[in-house]
């Protein structure tokens, strides 16, 4: 909607009647309808939708699951069991709701990777990107108190390490951790004021998501060639194709969201959290949950004190910095080539960054001794490595390839070269197999 | 307007001023009440004593008791352990600090200003590791002391960090033995 006004008319008396007093129907046209998208959009460019509708699907099952919980140390684990057995349809609400956390960090992650791949962070997306982050943070501190309602072992352990993050601050590191758990240790406070939040947080992602779509919609998507939009061949209206293929995409996505609820349900989550919560007891083997093993892999990373700087401050310091290189990376890439098709060597690099970051949550997962310490400082280090350095390093010395000079001239020009068709074969049907 | 840009301040700049003031002191006053009640409450403050009976304890052996939420170990150490606890360079050690609440707070973490004078086959401290909190596991890892599971941190017979992520030592509470088989910690 940058450019272009609206094309929105109203045909009947009561669209009028809307359209002189709040032009909601006008906004909604405008908005996912006639909304000019780029022809050439991949897969990749559904995640957006699926976020969308898997955001509305924790919040309704979320909701419904609150009437049945109770957020008292004593009653808490008890009352999922209740869910889980004596509510009608608990168990499968539990079930969406518990993967459906772990389905929307997948999607989100393809969406991060995405951007990273075809460069949607740059100019003038830096707020776009930067409200994805956000949003990304609040799934996280959403995900992490989630985890802790249904006071298991892992609740439990994973509260209380996370939460001692905060007491590695220098001088207000003690006041900062009692006051977030309202106690000296995660106790009854702590489950309260997590269960309060955790009902509060979805909403404040949905008013960011707002705002995310909002700045989305002034900028335009981005899209493979990483070209802006020119003219009006290059693109398309949302609806249907858009609306179309996203629908597609989220049916796919749906499908294995529902092979894993009804056929591998605990897959995702820990055989510990079945355990009552036990202050006393450490189980043997702590992780989080498998979308925050990566970052656990880097704290766990820094055993070593460097200057004035103890390892469990350095080891908190490098886990939020690993997030904060999100916030940073508009401007830690110097490239004036968005997407990575063009950029052989930053497509290479950024394959090694997937492999290291899938590298880092398997070693997340795995116990911190012997090798497995070095290889999650090699990790950590290729991780930073690739932001601070080569980043911003390749988007000075690499020579990206041709670029073409519009979104349609890309379009043509693949289909020409890749399936052997002249443009025009579709005006000879006879001759298609 | 020129006039206007280089004039002395007046009464209504003092208001204006005043009114700003009054409305952050305003703000800040309403929003503290909003951040005090998420601190412990009286009933968490309420400082709790406990009393251990440590009669059945044979060299060797220990017994955890909760405190404040929190486990605290009471050990009786072997002979081995109390004297590889002695024979450690305090130079080799990751916070030469004791961390025991009975004594000065620069006291050196020797093996003798980890117990108490007297007793020192006894070891009293709160069994959670000063990493992250979790509760490390006893008698394991490379120094015969405790081994924290969830990062890897290693402490000494002495609960003195040795290797690993945790920064300091395992911090002893304000104890004393009330009679021979009896601690009172708190």
């Amino acid at each position: 909607m940058s450019e272009g006004h609206s094309t929105y008319t109203p045909k009947t008396g009561i669209e009028r009647w809307f359209d002189a007093r709040m032009p909601l129907p006008r906004l909604i046209y405008d908005s996912f309808v006639a909304y000019p998208v780029p022809r050439n959009l991949n897969y990749m460019w559904t995640f957006g939708g699926i976020l969308s509708i898997m955001l509305v699907a924790q919040i309704l099952t979320g909701i419904v699951l609150a009437m049945h919980y109770t957020s008292d140390t004593n009653l808490a684990f008890d009352s999922v069991e209740k869910i889980m057995r004596d509510v009608n349809s608990g168990w499968l609400l539990r079930y969406l709701h518990s993967n459906g956390a772990s389905f929307f960090f997948v999607a989100v992650y393809i969406h991060i990777f995405r951007g990273l791949f075809y460069g949607s962070y740059k100019a003038p997306r830096e707020l776009l990107w930067i409200l994805g982050c956000i949003i990304y943070l609040l799934m996280m501190a959403t995900g992490f108190m989630g985890y802790v309602l249904p006071w298991g072992q892992m609740s439990f352990w994973g509260a209380t390490v996370i939460t001692g993050f905060f007491s590695a601050i220098p001088l207000v590191g003690n006041w900062i951790q009692q006051l977030l758990l309202g106690g000296f240790a995660v106790d009854d406070p702590t489950l309260n004021r997590f269960f309060a939040l955790h009902y509060l947080l979805p909403f404040m992602i949905a008013g960011v998501v707002v705002l995310h779509i909002w700045a989305l919609h002034v900028v335009g998507q981005s899209n493979p060639t990483g070209i802006e939009v020119k003219s009006k061949t290059d693109t398309v209206a949302f609806t249907p194709y858009a609306t179309i293929k996203d629908a597609f995409g989220m049916i796919v996505f749906l499908f294995v969201f529902a092979y894993f609820v009804f056929y591998l349900p605990n897959y995702l989550g820990h055989p510990d959290n079945y355990t009552v919560a036990n202050p006393l007891k450490t189980p043997a083997h702590i992780v989080p949950e498998w979308y925050f093993l990566p970052f656990y892999a880097i704290l766990r990373a820094i055993t070593f004190n460097v200057g004035p700087i103890n390892s469990k401050l350095g080891g908190v310091l490098c886990m939020f910095g690993a997030i904060a290189m999100l916030f940073l990376v508009p401007w830690l890439d110097t490239s004036k080539v968005r997407s990575a098709v063009y950029r052989p060597w930053y497509k290479l690099f950024f394959w090694l960054f997937v492999a290291d970051a899938i590298l880092l949550g398997w070693l997340g997962s795995q116990p911190a001794e012997g090798s497995y310490v070095f290889m999650a400082q090699m990790a950590t280090l290729f991780y930073f490595a690739f932001f601070l350095i080569i980043m911003p390093v390749l988007g000075l010395i690499e020579t990206p390839r041709r670029l073409p000079n519009s979104i349609t001239e890309a379009v043509l020009e693949k289909n020409k070269g890749g399936g052997g068709h002249p443009a025009g074969a579709t005006a000879a049907p006879e001759t298609k197999g | 307007m020129s006039a206007t840009d280089i004039h002395d301040p007046n009464r209504r700049d003092f208001l204006y001023v005043a009114t700003g003031m009054a409305a952050v002191v305003g703000a800040g006053a309403v929003a503290w009440p909003f951040i005090d009640q998420m601190r412990p409450d009286a009933s968490t403050l309420a400082l709790a004593s406990v009393e251990v009976d440590v009669s059945s304890l044979q060299p060797g052996s220990s017994l955890i008791v909760k405190w404040r939420g929190k486990p605290v170990v009471v050990r009786n150490r072997t002979e081995k352990e109390m004297k590889d606890g002695e024979t450690v360079n305090l130079s080799d050690l990751k916070d030469p600090i004791a961390r025991n609440a009975n004594l000065p707070s620069d006291a050196p973490a020797t093996d003798a200003n980890r117990t108490t004078p007297g007793k020192e086959a006894w070891m009293v401290m709160v069994q959670v590791c000063t990493h992250l909190g979790c509760i490390p596991l006893g008698q394991e890892g490379d120094f015969g002391g405790w081994f924290c599971p969830c990062h890897g941190s290693q402490y000494d017979t002495a609960g003195r960090i040795r290797k690993g992520p945790a920064p300091e030592n395992m911090a002893i509470p304000v104890f004393k033995f009330i009679s021979d088989t009896k601690i009172l910690i708190g």
